[in-house]
């Protein structure tokens, strides 16, 4: 099986997690051996855990799911000595609008993902691992459960891996259909055959996580760089991002520009330049009218909001996120309504309704925009769709209630005037009425 | 009822994948690898797993009602996907989704008479650079122009 890519790359990328994209038979173990592969594990073994986890705690990885949470402080809330067994969980759940790099990651480097979980199990002293992969994504649980076996024929998981003592195996679960499975706590769920509803936290995955045991959970994307973490050291890593925000990160383009693809590309990379240098400027020579800078759930940036680092914290200072590096470009001739509308209606779909107020509360933003944009809303509908919104915000299990209420207010509050352009009878100025239409 | 023994192989590599006392872990995989090769998640199959995993058949009910891929329905022979989510939206998924019901004649979770096609409008799939993107069972098709989806019908009918 050959690896996939769907986009030339950029002379901009820094190329760390994707440096053996575009190799001949990338997904092989011959391949990956021969590029350096399983070195950072072989050396992991011979580290005590600890160093291990200063090594990732020093690298600043923070995770690449959407939170930013840093990874080597989740590992350290592992409990050394629990009587319990210790798991490790890859969340390839990849289902936030506008993220597409998991998919690369695993379908062009499996053995990577591999490695990244193998040398988190050391250090934190797990028995098994389980890669979650979303339902569709089969090619790449093909890919996967292809470089299981090749590791375990080559002895790279099983009893005494390469005479260390260590024991470790992995296994593949698939999804069957639900985004909501992207959340850690409801992935857990499913993981052990349930419907994937959220858990109340504390306890957190780190002490009470699969199957009731000890479990690091961690998106492909960041275990992917802790082999690199480990072979180059933690700060050779820090050092390719900006403070607190260490390595590069898989940034997806996509929407209203030229050259739409998945870059890899430092942390901090300026947003304009992304979308002017790597993306090729916007298409059809538009004028660029708003991003949403890391996926659906977060908060769009204004055209003029978007001379900004693309890191965590430039961007929560900007009351928006990094989110999952979902990069979205919207031209002049976008609709903010109907954007906002589209993605609340995704919200609405995949609330599991474990909670009353993501459930309701995403289900009446839904029919308010659907409403608004079909031009019958009211000019105290805007306050309204934002106030629904607010009493969302904070008042759920997980967080798919928070991800759809930030947006569903940003929208509104750095698009008013398109909001009430639509109200009132107001046909939405940026599609042709059907009056047009016919006359064509 | 018996399946086949590529199947019934994964069946036991998931099983053996369970910690002790959760074989239930291997519900949702397995539901779904019955799926494939059944065409839907029959009340023989939820019977014949449920059995085997030593749980009730409403446990298995849970599962399938919350899961958006499994159905208890046949699909067509090809299933068609079609993202209309925000960065396919923006790129013309929305006009796809209504080109292609017009191009097979069916509707959201329709089949076509023949069995050959079904159709389904679906939430982001993960391809939102190399949008508009579709599904035909797990293959993916990037940058799906209506002329390029007619040419696919075309090729798919051709080779039934």
């Amino acid at each position: 099986m050959s690896g996939m890519l769907y986009n030339e790359p950029s002379p901009l990328e820094v190329k760390v997690l994707t440096r053996r994209f575009g190799l001949e038979s990338p997904v092989r173990i011959d391949t990956y051996l021969a590029t350096g592969g399983y070195q950072a594990f072989q050396k992991a073994l011979k580290m005590k855990p600890e160093e291990i986890i200063e090594e990732v705690k020093a690298s600043n990885l923070r995770g690449r799911g959407g939170a930013g949470f840093p990874t080597g402080m989740k590992w350290g809330f592992v409990p050394r000595h629990s009587p319990k067994p210790k798991y490790i969980v890859a969340n390839g759940d990849e289902g936030e609008p506008g993220t597409c790099k998991d998919r690369l990651l695993m379908e062009n480097d499996p053995h990577q993902l591999l490695e990244g979980m193998m040398i988190a199990a050391v250090a934190v002293g797990a028995q098994a691992g389980y890669i979650y992969i979303r339902g569709e994504f089969r090619k790449c649980l093909e890919a996967v459960e292809q470089a299981i076996g090749e590791a375990r024929e080559r002895g790279y998981l099983g009893k005494n891996i390469l005479g260390s003592g260590f024991d470790f195996d992995m296994f593949t679960r698939t999804g069957a259909g639900s985004y909501e499975c992207g959340e850690e706590s409801a992935l857990l769920e499913s993981l052990e055959g349930k419907r994937g509803v959220p858990r109340i936290r504390p306890p957190f995955p780190a002490v009470v996580g699969a199957f009731g045991c000890p479990t690091v959970l961690n998106n492909v994307e960041t275990f992917c760089a802790v082999p690199h973490i480990i072979n180059d050291g933690g700060a050779a890593f820090a050092l390719l991002g900006t403070p607190r925000n260490g390595g590069t990160r898989l940034f997806c383009l996509s929407g209203h520009i030229n050259r739409p693809g998945v870059y890899e590309l430092p942390m901090g990379f300026n947003l304009l330049r992304m979308i002017e240098e790597v993306g090729g400027g916007i298409r059809g020579g538009k004028k660029l009218k708003a991003v949403i800078p890391g996926g659906s759930s977060c908060p769009v940036l204004k055209a003029e909001e978007c001379d900004i680092a693309m890191d965590f914290d430039t961007l929560a200072k900007a009351k928006s996120m990094l989110g999952s590096g979902g990069v979205i470009v919207m031209d002049e001739d976008t609709c903010m309504v109907k954007a906002a509308m589209r993605i609340l209606s995704f919200y609405a779909h995949e609330s599991c309704g474990w909670c009353v107020p993501c459930r309701e509360g995403t289900t009446w933003l839904k029919k308010l925009l659907l409403r608004f944009h079909a031009g019958e809303g009211s000019r105290g509908d805007i306050d309204l769709i934002a106030e629904v919104a607010r009493n969302m915000l904070g008042r759920t299990f997980c967080p798919l209630g928070d991800a759809a209420a930030m947006p569903a207010m940003a929208f509104v509050e750095k698009f008013r005037d398109e909001f009430e352009a639509h109200a009132e009878g107001e046909p939405c100025p940026f599609e042709p009425s059907p009056r047009e239409v016919l006359a064509r | 009822m018996t399946f086949s023994p590529q199947l019934e192989a994964r069946f036991e590599e998931l099983l053996r994948s369970c910690p002790p006392g959760h074989k239930r872990s291997a519900l949702i995989p397995m539901l779904l690898y019955a799926q494939d090769e059944v065409g839907a998640v029959t009340q023989e199959v939820v019977e014949e797993i449920t059995r085997r995993l030593g749980l009730k058949t409403m446990e298995a009910d849970e599962v399938i009602t919350y899961y958006s891929m499994l159905r208890r329905k046949p699909a067509g022979k090809y299933h068609i996907q079609i993202c209309t989510n925000i960065s396919c939206m923006l790129t013309g998924g929305l006009e796809l989704w209504e080109h292609a019901r017009k191009k097979l004649g069916i509707g959201n979770h329709e089949v076509t008479p023949d069995g050959l096609f079904s159709l389904e409008e679906v939430e982001c799939i993960g391809a939102c650079s190399w949008a508009p993107a579709i599904l035909v069972n797990y293959d993916f098709h990037h940058k799906v122009t209506p002329e390029a989806f007619d040419r696919l019908i075309d090729t798919l009918r051709k080779l039934s």
